[in-house]
């Protein structure tokens, strides 16, 4: 695992409390609202969906408007409640990943090698993973991409020590 | 963004494909020489790795969605907290 020494103090672990603040809230919230005696399907199915939302909005919000995708969740989530997992459940667009990059489309970057043509097309699946990902250029969707693994990791890490928690307190 | 300025050579695209694959977990590096076919391998590599991780979050979502009941979130926040800031 590479560790690469960070100039500021260490930011990846105050926005690791800062989700995880914020995703606690959430959850509390989520927990008031739904009393514990309703626990029909129904019920369980709502509080999937707004702990999923909760997770993905806490993570957006701790990262602020810092990162374009952070903007473009947020936004999203501003102007669409739930359709972010719509969004997301409807990604089946590998139409070409693994086309030789001899296929020249059409570059629309400025250096005209045959390699950079390939890298459009096998860019746009990851496009529509990422958060805003259409409208960024090929080298901020590359570092949007890599910080945008790194806080979904940290998600991912987050949730499973709660489950293990009250898995293990019960 | 001006097309200008946002001119990216080649060793700089290299560069960011190769941080991203540092940061996948099941990625094998230096079995090709070529850097175009290990380009692709690391952005495959790199989708399937997002797509794991979103569907873990759902995964996780729907675990915690059952045992929110057993949750009591307000009394153990402080070791919880701690426990979890841990790592």
């Amino acid at each position: 695992m590479m560790n690469s020494p960070q100039q500021v103090k260490n930011p990846s672990s105050s926005l690791k409390s800062r989700f995880i603040t914020r995703f606690l809230g959430a959850l509390t919230k989520i927990n008031a609202e739904h009393p514990i005696s309703s626990s029909s399907p129904t019920r369980i199915f709502q509080r999937y969906r707004r702990i999923k939302v909760a997770s993905n909005k806490s993570m957006a919000y701790s990262v602020r408007s810092r990162r374009i995708w952070s903007r473009a969740m947020l936004s999203r989530f501003r102007s669409r409640r739930s359709a972010f997992s719509v969004r997301r459940s409807s990604v089946k667009t590998t139409n070409c990943t693994t086309s030789p990059p001899s296929a020249l489309i059409k570059v629309t970057i400025n250096e005209n090698k045959i390699a950079k043509g390939g890298l459009d097309m096998q860019t746009d699946e990851l496009r529509e993973l990422v958060p805003g990902g259409e409208a960024m250029d090929v080298c901020n969707l590359l570092g949007e991409t890599a910080h945008y693994i790194k806080c979904l990791t940290t998600q991912v890490q987050v949730m499973r020590k709660i489950v293990d928690f009250y898995h293990l307190s019960k | 963004m001006s097309g200008a300025s946002n001119k990216i050579t080649d060793d700089e695209l290299n560069a960011l494909i190769l941080r991203l694959g540092t940061l996948l977990p099941q990625l094998n590096h230096g079995r090709h020489g070529r850097a175009s076919s290990s380009t692709t391998k690391i952005l495959k590599e790199t989708c399937s790795y997002i797509r794991r991780l979103q569907k873990e979050v759902d995964d996780l979502s729907k675990r915690l969605s059952k045992c929110l009941d057993s949750m009591d979130i307000t009394s153990s926040d402080a070791e919880f907290l701690t426990n979890l800031l841990q790592q």
